[in-house]
């Protein structure tokens, strides 16, 4: 168990460094397009290992940027609505009865505005940019933590421990984030890796529909966008992103699992 | 009604409001602590004795609702607001748990539990905080405190989790201890050691001690005066020889003669 979490973080690790490094070292880039170059299937021997996309470009190279831009995206935005609904919910939860009716009301609302208009409304107000997804992404996802680190602290509110701490004197911020929210770290970060791979397909929904990443820049949902719309021809061009999307949520889905053991304090060492 | 009670009770309800209907869980009951008394309550199961102590401490469920008085010093509890009550609660009146194991996070190591009360009441930095929770460790009996120190609750046995929480009941120097069962969830020799230790802390600190159990033998140990609790009433209030030698209430008389007898015959 504790190998596989080792295996999993060392592939996202090597998938990250990778997508830093390749890209800086290679003397193909993301968006020069090589007309002479068009659609090149993979080969050992020509110069370009995953091929080329139909403007000629290097497809490994743009697979590996749209890991960048992906993983930016995923990270930046899961720990936004981590923060968000782990302070949300606990207080909610916390303070319980007309707070924490007010409070979830607000994510109800939330939860009804519908996302995808909202987002092209953000992006029509303030443009095509990269903060736009990390801001757009995080207000939406965080609404899921809220109801779940809520309904976790309703029930850890009952336990013996927490009047222990009452009767030790704690109250409010204290109780909250010192007794409360370490208790509920299992659940936030299975439940926050389980939110990055989300966001990555929440990403690359919006890059779909042409509201996300802007081209030339690649994120691995433009990419699978592009070779979804080419893959009878040339089925590489939806493979090469498809499976390091597969590759990096199911290592995501695996550390979380194992992020959750490693930090239970029952658990044997 | 006694000048020198440190904690009066009179005329205390408590009602639980349930989807069918109320259930009385004390009903009038009136009880004076006296300063540096141990004050036994016994009962069975159900007979509100519990209540009894979260009413004091003001943890009843949102669901109870609490009537009558209970002072402190001449402070009403009943309805003090959450700000007022956390200045009390730790460090004045502390209260020991049946069952440590869920009475202790499980995240925080024994260190950091027992310096929080120091770092709430008595406002200490951290390190004074830490220095004061080691040196409670040993004067609870706890072996190599500087290593318990960094374990977690999982890691310590029942009667080392117990002896935990009666370090983190002492830190603020208490004027009143409630204890809630303290042995029901322990081994047979670790109850006593766990019982002499109470009395050894009670004498040396001079609190007040409000022992519920419903273990008569515990009492007889214990307690001063003892009082007898059945469906939410107090029947019967005596000092500890009165009333296992000349109980004047039937229920009580009942409760001694279903006591196991370990004597041997003469």
């Amino acid at each position: 168990m504790t190998r596989g979490v080792w295996i999993a973080a060392g592939v996202l690790l090597l998938t990250a460094l990778c997508s830093l490094i390749v890209p800086a070292m290679s003397s193909y880039d993301y968006f020069t397009p090589h007309l002479e170059l068009v659609s090149r299937p993979p080969s050992w021997t020509g110069g370009h290992l995953l091929g080329t996309d139909p403007l000629g470009r290097d497809l490994l190279i743009r697979v590996l940027w749209g890991c960048r831009i992906s993983l930016l995206i995923a990270l930046v935005a899961s720990f936004m609505s981590v923060l968000i609904g782990v302070v949300w919910g606990a207080t909610a939860g916390y303070l319980g009865g007309g707070a924490d009716t007010v409070m979830m009301r607000i994510v109800d609302v939330f939860y009804s505005v519908p996302f995808v208009p909202f987002v092209i409304v953000l992006t029509v107000l303030f443009g095509h940019s990269l903060w736009l997804m990390f801001v757009a992404i995080g207000a939406v996802s965080w609404l899921d933590i809220a109801r779940i680190v809520r309904g976790e602290t309703l029930s850890l509110k009952r336990r013996e421990f927490i009047d222990a701490a009452r009767v030790a004197g704690a109250g409010g911020a204290r109780m909250i984030f010192r007794h409360i929210v370490p208790n509920l770290l299992g659940v936030v970060i299975v439940y926050a890796t389980l939110t990055v791979p989300t966001v990555i397909l929440f990403e690359a929904f919006m890059s779909f529909l042409g509201v996300g990443v802007r081209v030339p820049l690649a994120s691995l949902g433009t990419l699978l966008a592009d070779g979804a719309a080419d893959m009878q021809a040339h089925p590489h061009l939806l493979l090469a992103p498809a499976c390091m999307l597969t590759v990096l949520v199911y290592c995501f889905n695996f550390l979380g699992d194992g992020l959750r053991d490693l930090l239970d304090p029952r658990r044997a060492r | 009604m006694s000048t020198d009670a440190l904690l009066q009770v009179a005329g205390l309800s408590v009602r639980y409001e349930t989807d069918h209907g109320h259930i009385d869980a004390i009903q009038e009951l009136d009880l004076d602590l006296i300063r540096g008394e141990c004050l036994g309550i016994v009962g069975e199961s159900g007979s509100g004795k519990s209540a009894l102590l979260l009413a004091i401490m003001g943890l009843l469920a949102s669901t109870a609702r609490a009537r009558g008085s209970i002072r402190f010093r001449g402070t009403e509890l009943i309805d003090l607001p959450t700000r007022a009550f956390n200045r009390l609660r730790g460090a004045r009146l502390a209260m020991i748990f049946q069952d440590p194991l869920s009475a202790l996070n499980p995240y925080l190591r024994v260190i950091d539990q027992l310096s929080e009360v120091a770092r709430v009441h008595l406002r200490c930095a951290r390190r004074e905080a830490e220095r004061r929770g080691l040196e409670l460790m040993a004067s609870v009996h706890i072996n190599e405190p500087d290593r318990r120190a960094r374990q977690y609750p999982h890691e310590l046995s029942g009667g080392m989790r117990q002896r935990v929480m009666i370090a983190m009941a002492l830190m603020a120097e208490p004027e009143i201890i409630l204890a809630d069962e303290p042995t029901t969830a322990l081994d047979a020799t670790v109850q006593a050691q766990i019982l002499s230790l109470l009395h050894e802390v009670r004498v040396r600190s001079g609190a007040s001690l409000l022992l519920v159990t419903h273990d008569l033998g515990v009492l007889a140990q214990l307690a001063d005066r003892v009082g007898v609790m059945r469906a939410g009433r107090l029947l019967e209030l005596a000092s500890c020889e009165q009333l296992f030698y000349s109980p004047t209430h039937p229920y009580t008389r009942e409760l001694l003669a279903a006591m196991p007898k370990l004597r041997v015959p003469a």
